[in-house]
């Protein structure tokens, strides 16, 4: 790539706050997406940090896929570390709902960032996506449904 | 002239790169830091429907992205050498072959459609060299006038 030196590992000088987004860009490269997932209550908790975009998306595609496969069908996905989704990403939660709807599950989201409720508000996902300012909130929600 | 151009492999590992380099030029143009949230996902649009249309298409030719400030706003534009159709969900993992079957779930003009909503000038043209989106936002008035990138 032209146009600037972004190897991992660089020296200090490319690790200034005042000239790039979000701090060290060599320090970030290493950790793009974590995914994580746990039971509460008997809901699939996913834990999400870190940016989900065109490159990041599929693992956490991957992660979905492999739930509904083993059976879990009522999903909460926490968004709260998110720092970053765009339109790949949102395919990713789409297909997902798509996923456990087939089975009549539940597909619903964490999230109170702005910047992330952004693009769900611009898309009009809003609507489509339960959305909840806590994890407890969201199983309430869920197990109230029931 | 562009203040800053970059040129990319297109591969999805790169996309974030050309965001940073977008946001950080955009903060040193005087874009406002309100509309930084907008330029990064803006951007990040532009160039993921950029590696997907190079890796059906032509994946040995880069994707451009210059970046300039002048007449009080900032400007983005995202070259890609193919001809752009919909915004597929995502691609392999190895970043080249755009992911088929249910991973795309979005209709096409998804992404184009994303990025009207975060830029209030968006302008997309086809021509020889291939697709054209460009992006601007405007500049903040203490830094607009002649400020370096």
């Amino acid at each position: 790539m032209r146009g600037g030196s972004i190897a991992p590992g660089a020296p200090d000088e490319m690790c200034s706050a005042d000239g790039w987004d979000n701090g060290c860009m060599a320090q970030e490269e290493s950790v793009d997406l974590k995914l994580d997932h746990h039971n509460k209550d008997g809901i699939e908790i996913v834990d999400v940090e870190g940016e989900i975009d065109v490159y990041t998306a599929p693992r956490l595609r991957e992660l979905l896929i492999d739930l509904v496969n083993n059976g879990n069908y009522q999903l909460v996905v926490n968004m709260e570390k998110v720092e970053f989704l765009d339109s790949t990403g949102l395919g990713v939660l789409v297909g997902g709902l798509k996923r456990v709807r087939a089975h009549d599950g539940s597909l619903d989201l964490v999230c109170t960032q702005e910047r992330i409720l952004k693009i769900f508000r611009i898309t009009g996902l809003t609507k489509v996506f339960g959305i909840h300012d806590t994890v407890d909130e969201a199983i309430a929600h869920r197990k109230s449904e029931k | 002239m562009a203040t800053v151009e970059v040129t990319f492999t297109p591969l999805a590992a790169h996309v974030r790169t050309a965001r940073l380099v977008a946001t950080a030029v955009a903060r040193r143009s005087g874009v406002a830091e309100s509309l930084m949230d907008e330029v990064r996902l803006a951007v990040g649009e532009a160039c993921s429907r950029a590696v997907e249309t190079h890796a059906s298409q032509c994946p040995d030719e880069p994707v451009r992205v210059a970046l300039s400030s002048e007449a009080g706003r900032f400007e983005i534009e995202v070259i890609n050498a193919g001809v752009s159709g919909g915004l597929g969900a995502g691609t392999t993992d190895d970043g080249l072959v755009p992911r088929q079957g249910d991973g795309n779930v979005m209709p096409p003009g998804f992404s184009l459609a994303v990025i009207a909503g975060l830029a209030d000038d968006v302008q997309i043209s086809e021509t020889e060299a291939g697709t054209s989106v460009k992006m601007s936002w405007p500049l903040s008035g203490s830094l607009a006038a002649g400020s370096p990138a």
